[in-house]
C-alpha cells in the first residue's frame, strides 16, 4: 500500500495537521471560507509524496554543502541555498534547513491555491508566514514549555520583511552543536530562518567546558548528517559570566548574519537569560523584566 | 470547495434541498489514535541490534532505546515500536475528540474530508470520500404511513462531464475538434443535433489525464457551466461561444436570437404554399441543405415554373443542394453575407427579365429581394409586404436559441457503497425503479446498462449546488429515495438513518419549494 501521510484538520476545526514521517506541520489559514479551504487541500497535495522527494536525495542533503549543488528537488535546492552562505564558514548540511524549507514550500503551495489574509506552516518551531496588507501576527516565545504564559511576544507586520521565524537549541528533535536553550530567529523566509538559528545555536558555545556533556552524534542515531561530531546532551550548571560568555558568541555570530542581511533578527536564551539582536521593535515587545537582559548586555 | 449540497425528495410531494458551508455543520476527523497502548508496527533485527525502521522513507537506523528522526518510532528492545500514540490519544480525548483504533490497513488517502460517524446531523455537507463510510445523510420520512427513506451524499465524479447543446446553425467549428476554456483543451465538438450544435466537455481525460492546468481550468469549466455561470469557450478552427445554461449562446461576439424553423429544404416544404403567386423563386440559404423552390418536390406539386437558378454546390436530390458555400456564421450558418454568391449565372434559355426572387436563412435573420434585369442579373429591391410577412413567420416559427447545459456523471461501487453495504444492489433497485436518483433534487435520466450513469439538468437544479476537489473532480449532490423497507433489504447502513423532523431543525437547512419533477426546459 503507498504510504500517506496523516492529514487531519485539528479539533478547533481550524488548524489543519499533516504529518508524514518526522515531518509534523500546524498549519493555519485565515480568509474567506473557500479559500482556507482551497489552500489547505493544495498544502495537504502538496505534501502527499513531499517526504519521498526528500529522501529520493537523502544522502546529498545529508552530505556537507557546497557552492555548487546538484540537488534536483524543488525543496532540496531551497534547503541548499538557505545553508550556502554559511558553507565556507564551516561545516553545515541542507538538512539544517529542513524544517523551514518544507514550511516554506507548504505555504507556497496554498499561496498559489486562493489568496489568503494571513497563514502560518509550523514545522516544529520552524515557521513559514504569509501577511496580507495590514495584517500581522504575534508570536509568543516561550521558555517554559510546561507553564502557561508567554515569555516574550514578537510582533510581525505586513510591513516587516519577516516570513520566516524558526528555532533551534540543544533540546530540540535535531541535535546541536552548541548549548543555547533556543535561539529564535527572524528572517525573510522560513529556510532562512532554520538555517541561521542552527549556525547561532551552535555558536551559542563554551568549548571544552567540563559541565557540558557532549555524544557523538551517530552514536545516538547512527545516520545523523552530524557524524561523529559531538553534539550537547546535557549542560550542567553555568555562573552568570559563563552564559553571557556563550550568549554573547552566539549574539556576535547573529550580529554578522543580520549585517549580512540574512536574518531580520534573533532571540538567545541560555539558562534562564537572553539576549536580543535585532531591530528596536522587536525588543520592545514583550513583558520580560528589563533588569535581566541589561544584565546579558552588559 | 465553496458550497455543498444535498436534497430530499418524498414521493415527488415534498422536497427539501439544503445548502450550507461544511464547516459549520460537520464534525471534523480527530487524529487517528490508538485505544490501547504501545501498537507494534514492524520488526526488522539486524547484527548491531539498532534496527531500521520502514515506517517512512527516511528509513532511520534506531539504537535500543532511541527513538527515530520523527520521534514516533522508537527500539523498544530491538522491536520496532510506535510511541506517539498515547499523546494524541490524550489531545484527542482531551478536545472531546473520537477515537478511532489505529490500524495499518485504514490509511488515509490524502483527502480532508470528514469523520461520517459523527456527522450524521443536520444536514448536508460533506463528502464520503472514498466512499466505503455511510453516506453522510441519510434521512428517514414518514409520507402518507409510508416510511420514505433518502440517502444524500455528494458523489465526487472525476468521470463525470457536460453536454452542451448550443441552439445555432452557425459554423462553430468542425467535429472532433478541440474545445478550449483559457487556452486549455476541455473537451471537443461533438456530432451536432437537429439545429443544434452539440459540445462533449470535461471527462476523465481532460480531468485528470492532461496538465495539471487542463484539469484545474476543466474542473473550473464544468463547475461554472454547472452552477449556470456564463463560461467562454474557443474551438480550435471555428468560432468563440459563450455558453451559459438557460440562456442564448453568444456566438463570435454576436447573441444567437432563434434556432432555424427547419433545414432550407424544410422551410421550402413549410412555406412553399405561402409563397406560391408572390414570388418566382425562393433560395433558403443553409449550411446543411439549401432549398431551391422551384425545383424542390413542394415548389414541383404547386406547378412552379422552372426560372433558369443555376445554384452552387452539390445536388442532393431535386431543389436540395449541399455544401453551397463553406459553415460560417453568416448566411444560415454558411460563411456567406452576399446571398448571390452561392449563385451562377442564369440560364438564358429559362430565366427572363422581372423574374423575382426571395433569399432567405432558415431563421428568416437573414433575407434579401431580387428582380432580375435585363441581362438576367438578380438586383436587390425593397421587398414587397407579403413576402417581409412570409419571412417574419419564418422567424416566428423559429424557437429562442438556448443553451443547454446537461450534467452527466456515473456513480461509482464507492460512492454507491456509501449508501448500501452490498453497491450492486442500489443499482439493481435503481434499474427496477424501487429507488428514484434524483440529483439536487431535480430529476435524472439513468442510462440502462452497467453503474449508474445519469444525466441532470442544471437549470433545476438548486444554485449553487456543484462543488469540486482538487483531484480534480466536481461534486455533486445525489439521492437516492427509497422505500425504508426497501433500504433495510438492500443493505442500506440503518443505524445511520435520521427522521427527518432532525433535518429540517437544522441550522443551514434552505428551504426551496417543489418544482415540476417533469424535465424540461424551465421558464
Amino acid at each position: 500500500m503507498t504510504r500517506l501521510p496523516q492529514i487531519a484538520l485539528l479539533s478547533d476545526g481550524r488548524r489543519l495537521h499533516l504529518q508524514d514521517g518526522p515531518i509534523d506541520l500546524i498549519i493555519e489559514a485565515r480568509g474567506r471560507a473557500d479559500a482556507v479551504r482551497a489552500a489547505y487541500e493544495a498544502a495537504a497535495r502538496r505534501f502527499t509524496g513531499l517526504l519521498d522527494e526528500l529522501c529520493a536525495e537523502l544522502p546529498e542533503l545529508r552530505a556537507a554543502a557546497e557552492a555548487r549543488t546538484s540537488l534536483k528537488g524543488v525543496v532540496a535546492r531551497r534547503m541548499h541555498a538557505a545553508v550556502a552562505p554559511f558553507a565556507a564558514d564551516g561545516f553545515i548540511t541542507p538538512m539544517a534547513a529542513v524544517a523551514g524549507s518544507v514550511a516554506e514550500e507548504i505555504l507556497g503551495a496554498m499561496l498559489g491555491a486562493a489568496r489568503l489574509d494571513q497563514a502560518y506552516v509550523n514545522n516544529g518551531g520552524d515557521i513559514a508566514l504569509h501577511l496580507g496588507k495590514g495584517e500581522h501576527f504575534s508570536i509568543g516565545l516561550v521558555d517554559r514549555p510546561d507553564r502557561d504564559g508567554v515569555m516574550r511576544a514578537l510582533r510581525v507586520d505586513a510591513d516587516d520583511p519577516v516570513r520566516g521565524v524558526a528555532t533551534s537549541g540543544c533540546h530540540g528533535r535535531s541535535f546541536s552543536l552548541g548549548i543555547a536553550d533556543a535561539v529564535t530567529v527572524l528572517a525573510a523566509t522560513a529556510s532562512q530562518a532554520d538555517a541561521a538559528a542552527t549556525i547561532i545555536a551552535n555558536a551559542v558555545d563554551l568549548p571544552g567546558h567540563p559541565a557540558i556533556v557532549r555524544t557523538p552524534a551517530n552514536e545516538l542515531q547512527p545516520d545523523s548528517d552530524l557524524g561523529a561530531r559531538p553534539v550537547t546532551r546535557e549542560v550542567g550548571e553555568l555562573s552568570r559570566a559563563e552564559i553571557a560568555t556563550a550568549l554573547e558568541s552566539g549574539a556576535e555570530r547573529a550580529r554578522q548574519l543580520f549585517d549580512r542581511g540574512l536574518i531580520e533578527g534573533a532571540v538567545l536564551q541560555l539558562s534562564g537569560d537572553m539576549v536580543v539582536v535585532g531591530p528596536k521593535d522587536i525588543e520592545r515587545q514583550g513583558a520580560r523584566p528589563r533588569q535581566l537582559e541589561n544584565a546579558v548586555h552588559a | 470547495m465553496s458550497f455543498y449540497s444535498a436534497g430530499a425528495s418524498f414521493r415527488g410531494r415534498r422536497r427539501l434541498t439544503a445548502i450550507g458551508t461544511a464547516r459549520n455543520i460537520v464534525r471534523i476527523r480527530m487524529i487517528t489514535a490508538v485505544s490501547a497502548g504501545l501498537h507494534m508496527v514492524t520488526e526488522t533485527t539486524s547484527a548491531t541490534d539498532k534496527i531500521r525502521c520502514d515506517a517512512c522513507p527516511v528509513m532511520c537506523y534506531i539504537k535500543p532505546g532511541a527513538a527515530g528522526a520523527c520521534d514516533r518510532y522508537a527500539n523498544h528492545d530491538g522491536k520496532l515500536v510506535r510511541v506517539d500514540p498515547h499523546v494524541i490519544l490524550e489531545r484527542t480525548v482531551e478536545h472531546g475528540g473520537k477515537l478511532v483504533p489505529f490500524s495499518r490497513t485504514e490509511d488515509w488517502d490524502g483527502k480532508i474530508v470528514h469523520e461520517p460517524s459523527t456527522f450524521v446531523t443536520a444536514i448536508g455537507a460533506g463528502t464520503t470520500y472514498p466512499d466505503y463510510k455511510p453516506a453522510p445523510f441519510i434521512v428517514s420520512a414518514e409520507v402518507d404511513g409510508v416510511d420514505m427513506v433518502t440517502v444524500v451524499t455528494e458523489g465526487i465524479f472525476s468521470y463525470c462531464g457536460i453536454k452542451v447543446k448550443i441552439d445555432t446553425d452557425r459554423y462553430l467549428g468542425p467535429e472532433t475538434a478541440t474545445v478550449r476554456a483559457q487556452g486549455e483543451a476541455v473537451g471537443h465538438v461533438t456530432t451536432s443535433e437537429y439545429g443544434s450544435q452539440m459540445l462533449s466537455l470535461g471527462g476523465v481525460h481532460h480531468l485528470t489525464g492532461g496538465s495539471k492546468k487542463e484539469g484545474r481550468v476543466t474542473c473550473d469549466t464544468l463547475m461554472d457551466l454547472a452552477n449556470c455561470k456564463a463560461v467562454e469557450l474557443t474551438i480550435d478552427g471555428g468560432a468563440s461561444v459563450v455558453v451559459q445554461a438557460g440562456q442564448p449562446p453568444i456566438v463570435n461576439g454576436m447573441k444567437e436570437e432563434r434556432m432555424r424553423v427547419g433545414c432550407g429544404s424544410a422551410t421550402i416544404g413549410m412555406f412553399a404554399k405561402q409563397w406560391h403567386g408572390k414570388v418566382d423563386e425562393v433560395v433558403v440559404v443553409d449550411d446543411h441543405i439549401t432549398g431551391v423552390l422551384s425545383e424542390h418536390q413542394a415548389g414541383k406539386l404547386l406547378d412552379i415554373a422552372d426560372t433558369g437558378i443555376k445554384m452552387k454546390g452539390r445536388r442532393s436530390t431535386p431543389g436540395r443542394y449541399f455544401q453551397v458555400a463553406d459553415p460560417g456564421t453568416g448566411w444560415g450558418g454558411t460563411n456567406i453575407s452576399d446571398p448571390l454568391s452561392i449563385l451562377g449565372p442564369f440560364d438564358k434559355k429559362e430565366a427572363k427579365a422581372g423574374l423575382t426572387m426571395l433569399m432567405v436563412s432558415t431563421t428568416g435573420e437573414h433575407s434579401s429581394y431580387y428582380v432580375l434585369d435585363e441581362a438576367l442579373k438578380p438586383v436587390e429591391t425593397e421587398m414587397p409586404a407579403d413576402l417581409k410577412f412570409s419571412v417574419e413567420r419564418i422567424q416566428e416559427n423559429c424557437e429562442p436559441a438556448l443553451c443547454t447545459v446537461l450534467f452527466m456523471a456515473g456513480a461509482g461501487g464507492s460512492l454507491r457503497a456509501g449508501v448500501t453495504d452490498n453497491p450492486v444492489r442500489l443499482t439493481r433497485s435503481v434499474k427496477d425503479a424501487l429507488t428514484r436518483v434524483t440529483s439536487g433534487g431535480a430529476p435524472v435520466y439513468v442510462w440502462p446498462g452497467g453503474g449508474i450513469t445519469y444525466m441532470v439538468d442544471v437549470t433545476q437544479m438548486p444554485a449553487g449546488a456543484f462543488g469540486y476537489v482538487p483531484t480534480p473532480a466536481l461534486v455533486a449532490p445525489i439521492e437516492f429515495t427509497m422505500k425504508l423497507s426497501d433500504y433495510a433489504a438492500l443493505g442500506g447502513h440503518m443505524d445511520y438513518v435520521k427522521p427527518l423532523s432532525e433535518v429540517q431543525n437544522g441550522e443551514d437547512v434552505r428551504q426551496l419549494p417543489w418544482q415540476n419533477p417533469i424535465p424540461g426546459p424551465r421558464a
